[in-house]
């Protein structure tokens, strides 16, 4: 079982075409919500039965996000999603743009008619550019074929979706930021509350989900909310995109069942490259928490099992470590990441990202002092749950996983002022 | 607290918009401009900076940026703020081919040290600079979204994945090709 829903053209010759899109059940959603005059209600109602939960690394059940706009509201109302694809390791929308940009588009459309919008903007990443046109492509074709735009389909209902690219800013993924984005200003997030679905995007009623979770909406409402939710399992509905990579023969994006075991994942991955060893998995992103092989070996994939192991499932983007990584080295790209990325915005997460990048940094070239693992750990606590986003939380977690689980490492590298991997 | 979202607000708004670019570049600024509520024609100004940045050379300047604000009817510094604030837009000069090599956890482990390594020797540059015949710019990324073929860089609009110092050599010489025309 795989490739059910947002890769379900994969198999096809051309699969981002209207034409194969259509062949594997596509548009009949819509074209039934039309036709049938289902109602809001119902559709959100369904939505929520399906467990879908946010697939760009939040987790949040869609159906509940939807349910809080208030839909009488007059004026404008945006369905915004967010493909500014950028958490380290993940790469799933950049493939569900390219190869099924019509799932996508019947999504926001449903999305609009549930929430009584009246235009999508799509985020793409500016780094994006073929799928920008794959996805561009797409909306000229449903256009002509009157799937969007004025009068869908007859139908009295009109929705259009226009493309946005970014500039190349990780903190846009953040939704307030993107939303900032979208206005022409710098991509700092917003105070919340209040939140999108009462004052969005132009100061609008606003969704804004992420691509996976929009391009699943269609077959979420072809073959209904209980059909999604027992493809995965409890609390983790339907399946989902993992976006595989690191040290492994066979790295890609799969789309597999909630709850399946990680031990398969990486068997279709093709397994460990070059017959070395798995040492550790960042299972949900950079920003999600490390765990060390063993752990991970028995983990599955959904949000429970995940989360149990104190780690987070995130975008689904799984970075394979194995055991010629030293893991110091890791954290300091890691690290660098956060700093470089942070908006500057909030103390805390502006000086707290330079603070554990310095320190890790020196760990790393043999420069480390004895307090400094001491000053890390105090660092990382005085982010945690002191910014406005989430950007401080998500530079300070790997940063307190990686000592956790790996502090010899960190040890040794400030003791000896070389590596325990490979004697560097 | 009352809520305020609303757009920049500019005073002394410029009449004779059409001298400000070519009509080329201000029918595709156009395009970009017509997907917004009519209020906010701000929300086009990283599609304006893109544009007027690839059609002056991959790079912007700051007669370029007052231009964009005097065209989107923006103050001049929110256009700064927007152009320092994204990391694809460039306030120097750089190369024809500017190289954005990807060098985060993936690509990382995945040997991206061995790319740069190879690219710094090849083009006699570091990180961050430009060979002196203005051909190429090597700039270290943050993850390109591409991780299922690390290592990678981007040139121009195109990914490169699965790169080998090889797989590298041949692009460059394609890329060297191109500019004897």
């Amino acid at each position: 079982m795989a490739n059910e829903v947002c890769l379900r053209t994969l198999h096809l010759d051309r699969p981002w075409l209207l034409s194969s899109y259509e062949s594997e059940g596509g548009y009949e959603a819509l074209r039934k919500i039309l036709k049938e005059k289902i109602s809001q209600e119902e559709i959100i109602e369904t939505v929520k039965t399906s467990g879908l939960r946010g697939r760009g690394g939040a987790g949040f059940p869609t159906g509940l996000k939807w349910s809080f706009i208030n839909r009488s509201a007059p004026g404008e109302k945006y369905i915004v999603c967010n493909s500014d694809e950028g958490e380290p390791g993940t790469f799933k929308d950049r493939d569900i743009l390219r190869y099924n940009p019509h799932a996508l588009i019947e999504g926001m459309i449903i999305a609009g008619y549930a929430i009584g919008g009246t235009a999508g903007y799509n985020y793409i990443r500016g780094e994006f550019w073929e799928p920008y046109e794959r996805f561009e492509a797409a909306l000229e074709e449903a256009r002509e074929a009157g799937l969007l735009g004025e009068n869908i389909l007859g139908s009295g209902f009109s929705f259009d979706i226009h493309t946005h690219l970014g500039g190349g800013a990780y903190v846009c993924g953040e939704e307030t930021a993107l939303l900032e984005s979208i206005e022409g200003k710098k991509g700092q997030p917003r105070f919340k509350p209040p939140f999108p679905a009462m004052f969005g995007l132009y100061g609008r009623p606003t969704i804004i989900n992420n691509t996976e979770s929009l391009a699943s909406i269609p077959d979420i409402i072809r073959q209904g909310g209980e059909w999604f939710r027992d493809l995965g399992v409890e609390n983790s509905g339907g399946s989902k995109l993992f976006s595989i990579s690191g040290n492994i023969n066979n790295p890609g994006v799969f789309e597999i069942p909630m709850g399946t075991p990680f031990s398969e994942l990486l068997g279709m991955a093709g397994g460990m490259k070059d017959g070395y060893k798995l040492k550790a998995v960042i299972p949900g992103g950079s920003s999600a928490p490390v765990l060390p092989a063993e752990v991970m070996m028995d983990l599955n994939m959904d949000y429970d099992s995940i989360a149990k192991a104190g780690s987070m499932l995130g975008s689904g983007a799984v970075i394979v470590i194995d055991d010629r990584q030293c893991m110091v080295k890791l954290l300091d790209r890691i690290s660098y990441f956060y700093y470089e990325e942070s908006c500057g915005q909030c103390t805390p997460c502006r000086e707290g990202t330079g603070w554990m990048h310095r320190v890790v940094h020196r760990i790393e070239n043999g420069e480390g002092r004895p307090e400094d693992m001491d000053l890390l750990d105090d660092v990382t606590q005085r982010i945690m749950g002191r910014t406005i986003c989430a950007l401080g939380d998500a530079a300070a977690m790997p940063v307190a996983a990686f000592i956790q689980h790996f502090r010899e490492e960190f040890q040794y590298h400030i003791d000896h002022k070389k590596c325990m991997v490979g004697g560097r | 607290m009352s809520l305020r979202c609303e757009p920049w607000a500019r005073t002394d708004k410029r009449e004779d918009k059409e001298n400000l670019f070519s009509p080329e570049i201000r029918a595709e600024i156009d395009q970009w401009v017509a997907k917004y509520p009519d209020e906010w024609k701000q929300s086009a100004v990283m599609a304006a900076l893109r544009i007027v940045q690839d059609d002056n050379g991959g790079y912007l300047t700051q007669e370029l940026m007052d231009k964009v604000a005097d065209y989107l009817d923006m103050p001049p510094i929110a256009v700064y703020e927007v152009a320092t604030f994204y990391s694809m837009f460039e306030l120097s000069e750089v190369g024809r081919h500017k190289i954005c090599v990807c060098t985060n956890v993936s690509c990382m482990i995945c040997g991206s040290e061995n790319i740069v390594e190879h690219l710094e020797k090849r083009l006699g540059i570091k990180m961050g600079q430009t060979t002196e015949d203005g051909r190429f710019t090597l700039k270290e990324v943050e993850c390109l979204g591409a991780c299922g073929g690390a290592p990678m860089f981007q040139i121009g609009k195109q990914y490169y994945e699965n790169l080998t110092p090889e797989l590298v050599d041949s692009i460059l010489d394609s890329l060297e090709q191109d500019n004897g025309e």
